[in-house]
């Protein structure tokens, strides 16, 4: 693609994440979502950023992968872990790395 | 509250997740460029899409050529859940004036919501609560621009062993785990988790939206069973 396609591209990707992070915005005050929808509000991120994570932790080459083969899977359960005790995401992102680049030198 | 303290105060919150962003910002230089992507057009994806991991998955896109048409539709299935965030912070923003409207939208991430929306919560009747989201947006947007435009320009000399792709399950992570208060979003996350890993061979990603669809039907179900 040409970098002119390129950047018509982005513009496109722009708009339509735009539009979806300004929807409800635009709409306070004229229109009141249902109460089920307010409901199921909070799953959301939980639902969508798990479905994003797990398969980077779990999978190696496509393949679930939960041996010592897959150092992402032992450092991934040190950062739930930490993220879980301390609820702080400076100390979940530094043990997590620690944990990673340990794992890799030890296997 | 005034404005500049509620500014820096959304600043403050938004600064440790920087430690995961900012990898994420420089891996994500180092991808587009691999993918074939020219310098310029990679680091201007970074404010005219400004979103992590969808600029991830559009770069890995256009690296394997995709359809331009189902490229935009799998960024839009990606960042459906910002549509969340946007009826969450709604009430908090509708006193202000479109271009305040306008300009919030536009910041409204992952890193920013969860940064700012604690409180947001707390002063929820706060004139100035506003410029908390604002500290925090401008925060991470700073943040995404300085980083993706490090990982462009000096990305390919990094070592690859440090595994600084790991910053967003990181990330997302130190999100979601503090969130989990409750069996209905636990088996939200367990069950979003497990069709993503089952689906994860779909083409272009599809898997993750069956996946995130399938986590909050079963968390509302538990919910809602609880409920009656």
């Amino acid at each position: 693609m040409s970098q002119t396609a390129l950047l018509l591209l982005w513009l496109a990707c722009g708009l339509l994440t735009f539009a979806i992070r300004y929807s409800f915005i635009a709409l306070e005050g004229h229109y009141r979502p249902p109460a089920w929808f307010i409901r199921w509000l909070p799953f959301v991120p939980i639902a969508a950023l798990t479905a994003i994570t797990m398969p980077e932790l779990l999978l190696v080459a496509g393949q679930v992968e939960l041996g010592f083969t897959n150092p992402r899977f032992w450092a991934g359960l040190v950062a739930i872990a930490v993220a879980a005790i301390w609820k702080n995401t400076l100390l979940t992102i530094g043990s997590g790395f620690a944990a990673l680049w340990l794992f890799n030198w030890i296997l | 509250m005034t404005p500049a303290s509620a500014f820096l105060l959304g600043v403050r919150a938004l600064l440790p997740m920087m430690l995961g962003v900012a990898p994420f910002g420089v891996i994500y230089g180092v991808v587009a460029l691999q993918s074939g992507i020219p310098p310029l057009a990679a680091f201007l994806m970074s404010s005219l899409v400004f979103a992590g991991s969808a600029q991830f998955l559009l770069a890995q896109l256009v690296g394997v050529g995709a359809p331009a048409l189902l490229m935009v539709g799998a960024v839009g299935l990606i960042n459906l859940r910002h549509a969340l965030y946007s009826a969450s912070v709604a009430p908090v923003l509708a006193h202000l004036p479109r271009r305040w409207k306008l300009l919030l939208s536009y910041l409204l991430t992952d890193e920013a919501y969860a940064a700012a929306i604690p409180h947001l919560l707390a002063e929820p009747r706060s004139p100035q609560a506003h410029w908390i989201l604002f500290g925090s947006g401008f925060a991470l947007w700073f943040g995404w621009q300085l980083s993706t435009l490090a990982g462009v320009l000096v990305g390919s000399q990094l070592p690859a062993d440090l595994g600084l792709d790991f910053a967003l399950p990181l990330t997302f992570i130190a999100i979601v785990v503090p969130l989990i208060d409750s069996r209905a979003r636990l088996i939200a996350a367990l069950v979003a988790g497990a069709v993503a890993v089952l689906l994860v061979a779909l083409p272009y990603k599809t898997g993750l939206f069956a996946a995130a669809l399938a986590g909050l039907a079963a968390g509302a179900f538990i919910q809602g069973r609880k409920a009656t």
